[in-house]
């Protein structure tokens, strides 16, 4: 059964009231080491919104033709991973062939995305809330730039929070994590103007 | 013997992969606002990381270089299947709860790191034990802020109601933003107290 959602409320919906980072905590682990430097944020935002849109749309495709009529549900997640990681590996020669410039700020990120727990998320979300093809790529560009906004804007906090004098236990990660919950709840704010699943 | 001391004090406390390499938390935070659901997943996670590590190790003068991430992922994922396989089987309301959360124990960045740092260059043996205490040193981390989310949260541990009925639900605490206080505080105290000891 596929959810009657016009796929433009459920990109706001992924970016703003569902946020994959702030309400379901994936990618966090490189969200907060690479946060520490704002034009770094940009690149690896900017690549898990490229990546995440071609995945989640092939992943569906795989998915509807391939395991569901071989009935090889139990190997989803590999399927899944495998998808992942050959897209990585053919993104990153083709943008080292087209344009050396965007491989030079885009290309180091490349790898650090396949073990990137939002992709794999947005793609196993993506089946199990039965999706559309249409509604899967607007999820998962939608979930992509939802990253990208909360990775640019903490990276831009964190540049002031650095030179503010915090308790030294808490400095680094504790301030942090408190930073990502504040903005969480600022999100959650969201919550009453769209409501979706 | 003093090695396998050594490997334990290091992942529970010194370098805990919580705490102090901030490692790992995407794929289990999401579901600590429920003690039981966070015990089966930490369990989850801690047998994953000590099987993959043991295969890894005895595999690794077969695996060449450059396809290295691939196939350990591939033993990652391997292990995760048979996880979910066997919670769906035993425990289906709590598998259901955790949703995609089980398979995206595939990309905890805990497994990977472990395996690359550790079972690279260690004997199969050692390296299974020291997937078992860096899972446990995850586990109770995340035990004690589940413990938290749930009392205040719903006044409930383990389901069982334990504070008065007059108290008032926090109802923060269910929401996501708590997770990221609950952690933030544990790790302001325990790194005063690292800083203590220390200075000692």
């Amino acid at each position: 059964m596929i959810p009657d959602l016009n796929p433009l409320l459920l990109f706001f919906a992924s970016v703003f009231t569902s946020n994959i980072l702030l309400s379901n905590f994936l990618g966090m682990c490189s969200f907060i080491s690479i946060s520490r430097d704002f034009k770094s944020s940009n690149g690896l935002g900017m690549a898990v919104t490229l990546v995440m849109t071609i995945t989640t749309v092939l992943n569906w495709i795989v998915e509807k033709y391939i395991i569901v009529p071989f009935g090889l549900e139990y190997l989803r997640y590999i399927i899944y991973i495998i998808v992942i990681a050959a897209i990585v590996q053919i993104l990153e020669m083709i943008i080292d062939r087209i344009s050396p410039n965007l491989y030079i700020s885009l290309g180091i990120f490349l790898p650090l995305i396949t073990v990137n727990c939002a992709i794999l998320g947005v793609a196993l979300f993506m089946q199990l809330r039965n999706y559309s093809l249409i509604q899967s790529a607007f999820f998962g560009f939608g979930s992509g730039i939802g990253w990208w906004l909360a990775i640019v804007l903490l990276a831009a906090i964190r540049l002031k929070v650095d030179k503010a004098p915090v308790p030294a236990p808490l400095k680094g990660v504790g301030i942090t994590l408190i930073t990502i919950g504040i903005m969480a709840m600022a999100f959650i704010g969201f919550a009453g103007m769209i409501n979706v699943q | 013997m003093n090695r396998y001391k050594e490997v334990l004090i290091k992942n529970i406390w010194v370098e805990n992969p919580v705490f102090v390499l901030v490692l790992g938390i995407c794929s289990t935070l999401a579901v600590t606002n429920n003690l039981k659901n966070t015990l089966i997943m930490t369990v989850g996670v801690t047998l994953v990381i000590a099987f993959s590590n043991f295969t890894i190790s005895i595999l690794k003068s077969l695996i060449p270089g450059k396809v290295r991430m691939m196939i350990q992922v591939l033993v990652i994922s391997f292990y995760v299947i048979i996880v979910d396989i066997f919670l769906k089987a035993f425990v289906s309301d709590v598998s259901k709860a955790l949703g995609p959360y089980v398979g995206l124990i595939i990309t905890n960045c805990i497994i990977m790191g472990r395996a690359e740092a550790f079972a690279q260059a260690n004997n199969a043996l050692i390296s299974f034990w020291d997937g078992l205490t860096s899972g446990l040193g995850y586990m109770y981390v995340l035990i004690i802020v589940a413990f938290f989310r749930e009392l205040l949260g719903f006044g409930t541990v383990f389901g069982f109601r334990v504070l008065p009925d007059n108290f008032v639900n926090w109802t923060i605490m269910v929401m996501p933003p708590s997770a990221f206080f609950m952690l933030a505080i544990f790790i302001w105290i325990a790194k005063s107290f690292k800083k203590k000891e220390e200075s000692k």
